[in-house]
């Protein structure tokens, strides 16, 4: 196909979802038949329509394998320029595409049956086809601010879906977090973003003649410049849009939200928070990575990748701790979903693109799946979600129990699951990276902690001699239309990986558009996978040592660890205090300063009033003396009127129209004395 | 219609029509109301007429009527528009009907509101388009009576404490500008802005004042320095600028929420306009000398305008203060794009655009905004507390969703028509005074938490007692406000239906300015 047709059919991949939105929004609120099914069908189909282009998108990128190809358009003329944004179509926003109308086009389908009972049916649809939309702009835009406007449209989806029960007062205020908590990092973002156009004079990616802001000649330049602190332009400036990438990836230390998040239904916890918009911040990352990665020469890293590397890594470790301590099963995931974020950032700053995009699509189909898998155990369970209340469900929900193994073995790293594929090759490149080797180790802990913290939400939900919960409500299988989108993610999660395994690294020569060559040789390759191997053994072979098969009969009974180590276990279960200590400082400050404004207006009411009431009283008075004794000294009865008018102001209990008409008379008279005195 | 008359046809109506309005007297107010929505939209659709005619590629002022009137003086009869007197005089022209069309007095005065409602509008349509200082003045004052009329009939209970201050305030601030005007006038000899715009332009208004005022051992600096004090507290008391700020919430607060949607979506834009009429072509390099202390104040007023907005619980009160931090942003970008930089004219251009934008459309958002208040009010005996409402998701859904989106657009999301001025203004300001963008970002933030707070206690959470029966739009409702939700979108997605009438006069104002 010619590129006449990508130039309409590229956008749709956007702009299908978005159209179903509004239709579904203005159906809601305006259709005179109930509409419930159409609504679901319409998101459904505009994602299955969204997939098919992207799919042509893909095989079209592969097959020509040429620069990127880009559709750019006017928004809008602006002093002697004008303003373009436009799309891309390349390697990653076409992989990305795939993915996200992929995964989303099951999470629909398995919503259909989640939320089938649900008042708000519809408007569920309609904010699920606006994130769609949104999340899809963002990754095929070619340019910084299109991305940015889809970057907070992901955001306001992400607010409504997670309040999307309303009702509940910790739903509304978990959506408030995020969005705020997210806007922090955006600040960084938005000011990288203005910096970057005002360096380069445009925002788009790339554009025809080589001048876009990731191309040679932009980087350059403002790889040549220093600003603060020995900074690079091109460093600082990407350090502030990855503030962007730490708020919405829920990286420390903005990570606060995304647990919280869970709150909303778990579909949404599934697409959004743990296989698409989370992810945008790497996704991101990688985009901008010409700019991010530029060094002065002489540098091998640059201090923008220093960072993110470090950010990822630390967020890494800390994020799996915090996950031991949790007992909400969705938590546990949610805390996961952090960690392996780091574990993608991580990537990005020791391997670059290719590793990190592996990763990321990796997870995003491992991770929705055990979301699903969640949610169809919360539905099993009659809307459960503490994990010391279910037990023994392998006999219960066996298609759930399968896939849900599959999705931790994914997870954690075993061979030759999915997930084993892309974290060993991150592991691999930060045993090479040439900065420090404390990633690496550290990355090594984290795998043994995620093999660690998996066995024992596996050994607590499935495993165990009895269901915990209410025994007069038995948890069943769900209906086949939510066990399937969990079989083909599974099958996902098992066949996918192969795509990338370090001999044959198809994928990550994709996204790179270089030539296929394996990573180091086989010998080297196979000692990693050997130790990876065993830490992830070490790491079930203790979750299963401390918990076993769960002795406990009832919920109550405290956990194992909590046991013998309970002030530590507290920690961990209360995340570390950060949620109260950023209660306590920012929260706070933030009030008291809103105090301190307020009071500063209230008082400089009074204050201001007062000099203002003297200036009144004063022209009154003067008013008055021309009244009493220049103009009309006949006039006694008005004389007291002004007098007592100028009382009145001075309390200012009341204000006298005519008055201030007379000085707006007096003032006018005397601009027009002024005039012809001065006049020619 | 004349097309040489347009612009004085276009005022008159407004005016005449208010006083046919006022004519009808006891006749019911569904009567009433009936006859002065029709006035304004035969008004309305007046202005889109102009719109339409408006040829965009042309920077000089269009539609021109110039009479002499006191040849003597130099004082003529002169309108016309540009691009951005267009605007706002569309801007007036859209809020007026919406604040007609929603609004119930309850009064049997109310032949006389929306009498005085079709005045103001006359008088605003009059400051957008004179371009001489005598009948801009008349109008900038005679706008003001009607407004005070409205605050002080028909307001809350603390509407005469509200209404004084609302009227001292502007009027000390215009004494100030005509103060100020009759020294440049002494200096010039002219009140023709076009003129006074082209002398500042060649350098020599400084030179002249400094030659001809000189007064009781000030040195000529300081004269030609305090005539632009002067001429700006005029403006700064209208905008408002921190620390002249502090009659506006007062005034929002117990006007009626249909005046406050007609005082924050429209005569709120009055002082906008004459800072980029008036000021900046005249005083460019007064603001250049006063550019540090200016734009801490003007990062002042949003930050803190928005801060005061976090703690306030009476909705009026939080939303003025929104007001207020909006058009914070206005005065940040106005007075940046005088800073001295190299290659500043796209800058400039991304400013000053941004600037106007962001008037219309803070002037659509917020007059909603009041509208949903104004209908929240109604509904709850005239309670208007944040923390006297909760859950309304559950009975009102499309109340909340019309609101939702009024209350995303001015906290500025993309895709809705606040993003796109914020971020030009940013995109403006950044390169020519990065400390002072940095400064104002902590605004978008706090403007974030406040409306989400609000969000959060009106929208979410279980029903609040007391709520239980509030009915959701009713039909006339919905169709008042489905135009201005739509437009929000619209503008959104296509700011270039405002930009492009805009852009030609911000390139002659940059132009004006002169500067590397």
């Amino acid at each position: 196909m010619g590129d006449s047709v990508y130039t309409w059919a590229f956008p749709m991949i956007a702009l299908a979802p978005l159209f179903a939105a509004l239709v579904i929004f203005v159906s809601r609120f305006f259709c005179p038949f109930p509409n419930k099914k159409i609504a679901s069908h319409l998101a459904i189909g505009s994602m299955c329509l969204a997939f098919f282009f992207s799919l042509l998108a893909v095989i079209n990128v592969a097959d020509t394998q040429q620069a990127p190809r880009v559709f750019n358009f006017t928004w809008f003329e602006l002093g002697t320029n004008a303003l373009q944004l436009g799309w891309i179509m390349d390697p990653l926003s076409s992989i990305m595409a795939v993915m996200i109308t992929f995964v989303g086009a099951l999470i629909f389908h398995f919503s259909t049956a989640y939320m089938g009972k649900d008042e708000n049916y519809q408007m569920f649809f309609c904010y699920l086809s606006l994130f769609a939309a949104a999340m899809l702009g963002l990754v095929i835009s070619n340019n910084l601010l299109l991305m940015f406007i889809c970057w907070e449209l992901v955001g306001v989806a992400s607010y409504l879906l997670i309040g999307f029960w309303f009702y509940k007062p910790s739903a509304a205020a978990a959506a408030k977090k995020a969005f705020i908590t997210t806007r922090i990092g955006d600040l960084g973002f938005f000011i990288g973003m203005l910096w970057l156009y005002s360096e380069t004079g445009t925002l788009l990616f790339y554009d025809a003649n080589g001048m876009g802001c990731l191309e040679q000649s932009a980087v350059a330049k403002m790889v040549g410049q220093t600003t603060m602190v020995g900074m690079t332009v091109s460093t600082a400036i990407s350090l502030l849009i990855f503030c962007g990438a730490i708020g919405k990836s829920g990286q420390l230390p903005l990570h606060v939200w995304l647990p919280d998040a869970m709150e909303g239904p778990t579909p949404v916890s599934a697409l959004i928070h743990a296989a698409t918009m989370v992810a945008a911040g790497v996704f991101l990352m990688a985009r901008v990575y010409p700019l991010i990665s530029a060094a002065p020469p002489g540098v091998a890293v640059s201090g923008g990748l220093q960072v993110v590397t470090w950010v990822g890594t630390l967020t890494a470790v800390f994020a799996a701790l915090i996950a031991i301590g949790q007992y909400d099963i969705k938590r546990v995931l949610a805390y996961s979903t952090v960690s392996q974020l780091g574990y993608m950032f991580m990537g990005l700053g020791v391997g670059g693109v290719g590793v990190a995009m592996f990763h990321l699509i990796m997870h995003a189909f491992f991770k929705a799946l055990l979301f699903l898998g969640s949610g169809s155990v919360i539905h099993g369970c009659h809307h459960e979600q503490d994990m010391r209340r279910m037990g023994a469900l392998q006999h219960h929900m066996k298609i759930t129990y399968l896939t849900y193994a599959v999705g931790t073995l994914a997870l954690a790293g075993v061979i030759p699951f999915a997930g084993f594929w892309s974290k060993d090759a991150i592991l691999h490149y930060a045993w090479g990276w040439e900065v420090s080797r404390l990633p690496f180790f550290i990355g090594v802990f984290g795998a043994f902690l995620t093999a660690f913290y998996m066995t024992r939400q596996v050994v607590y939900v499935f495993y165990g001699k009895v269901y915990r919960g209410d025994e007069s409500h038995m948890p069943e299988e769900v209906p086949e239309s939510m066990t399937k989108p969990l079989i083909i993610l599974a099958v996902c999660s098992i066949a996918l990986g192969f795509l990338g395994m370090p001999w044959l690294p198809a994928f990550q020569a994709f996204i790179e558009q270089v030539p296929i060559e394996a990573e180091g040789n086989f010998g080297s390759t196979a000692v990693f996978i050997i130790i990876s191997q065993v830490v992830v053994g070490f790491g079930i072979a203790i979750g299963l040592a401390i918990y076993g098969v769960l002795p406990h009969e009832k919920p109550e009974h405290p956990d194992e660890a909590e046991e013998h180590l309970p002030n530590q276990f507290a920690v961990l279960r209360d995340k570390f205090y950060i949620d109260e200590l950023y209660e306590r400082t920012v929260v706070k400050w933030h009030k008291s300063f809103g105090n301190l404004a307020d009071t500063l207006d209230r008082k400089a009411v009074s204050l201001g009033v007062m000099l203002v009431s003297f200036v009144a009283l004063g022209i009154s008075w003067l008013s008055r003396f021309c009244d009493d004794y220049l103009i009309n000294p006949g006039f006694d009865e008005g004389c007291k009127r002004v007098s007592r008018s100028g009382r009145f102001m001075a309390k200012l209990q009341n204000g006298r129209i005519q008055e201030y008409l007379r000085v707006f008379g007096v003032a006018l008279a005397l601009f027009l004395l002024t005039l012809f005195i001065t006049g020619r | 219609m004349n097309e040489s008359h347009v612009i004085t046809t276009i005022t008159l109506m407004p005016l005449i029509g208010g006083v046919l309005v006022m004519l009808l007297g006891r006749s019911g107010e569904a009567r009433v109301k009936q006859v002065a929505g029709l006035i304004s939209a035969v008004v309305f659709v007046t202005a889109a007429l102009i719109w339409k005619n408006f040829s965009q590629v042309n920077s000089d002022l269009q539609f021109v009527e110039q009479v002499n009137w006191i040849p003597a003086l130099g004082v003529q009869y002169f309108v016309g528009l540009d691009g951005i007197g267009l605007v706002m005089l569309m801007l007036a022209a859209v809020v007026t009907p919406m604040a007609i069309l929603v609004s119930r007095s309850g009064d049997e005065r109310c032949a006389f509101y929306y009498g005085l409602m079709l005045w103001l509008q006359a008088g605003l349509f009059g400051v957008f388009t004179a371009m001489n200082f005598f009948h801009w003045f008349l109008f900038w004052e005679l706008s003001l009576i009607p407004a005070f009329f409205l605050v002080r009939l028909f307001g809350g209970a603390g509407r005469q404490a509200a209404a004084t201050q609302f009227f001292i305030y502007t009027m000390v601030g215009s004494i100030a500008l005509l103060v100020g005007f009759l020294g440049l006038y002494h200096a010039t000899g002219t009140f023709d802005f076009v003129e006074l715009a082209k002398i500042a332009k060649g350098g020599s208004l400084r030179l002249t004042i400094e030659e001809k005022l000189v007064w009781a051992g000030l040195s000529g600096t300081q004269v030609y320095l305090g005539l632009a004090i002067l001429v700006l507290m005029g403006f700064a008391v209208k905008v408002p600028l921190f620390p002249f700020h502090t009659w506006l919430p007062a005034t929002y607060s117990e006007a009626p929420s249909p005046v406050t949607m007609l005082l924050t979506g429209a005569m709120s834009k009055l002082g906008i306009y004459g800072l980029l009429r008036l000021f900046l072509p005249i005083f460019p390099e007064a603001i250049n000398m006063m550019l540090t202390p200016l734009l801490l104040l003007a990062t002042a007023t949003i930050v803190l305008a928005a801060a005061a907005a976090f703690v306030q619980t009476d909705m009026k009160r939080m939303f003025a203060y929104s007001s207020v931090n909006h058009l914070g942003y206005c005065l940040l970008a106005t007075f940046a794009v005088v800073a001295v930089a190299e290659d500043a004219g796209f800058d400039r251009a991304a400013a000053l655009n941004g600037v106007v934008l962001q008037s219309f459309n803070h002037g659509l958002t917020a007059a909603a905004i009041f509208a949903f208040i104004f209908f929240l009010e109604k509904r709850h005996g005239g309670k208007r507390g944040v923390d006297d409402f909760g859950g309304l998701r559950k009975i009102a859904p499309l109340f909340c969703a019309f609101m939702g989106i009024s209350l995303f657009a001015s906290l500025g999301l993309p895709g809705l028509n606040g993003f796109v001025g914020e971020f030009l203004i940013f995109r403006g300001v950044f390169p020519l005074a990065p400390w002072a963008a940095v400064l104002a970002l902590p605004g978008l933030l706090i403007t974030a938490v406040f409306i989400l707070t609000f969000m959060q206690k009106v929208f979410s959470g279980p029903l609040n007692s007391g709520c239980e029966s509030m009915a959701d739009l009713d039909a006339s409702e919905r169709n008042s406000m489905v135009l201005p939700v739509v437009l929000m979108f619209a503008l959104g997605v296509f700011p270039g239906f405002i930009i492009h009438a805009v852009n030609p006069t911000v390139l002659k104002l940059i132009e004006g300015l002169g500067g590397k």
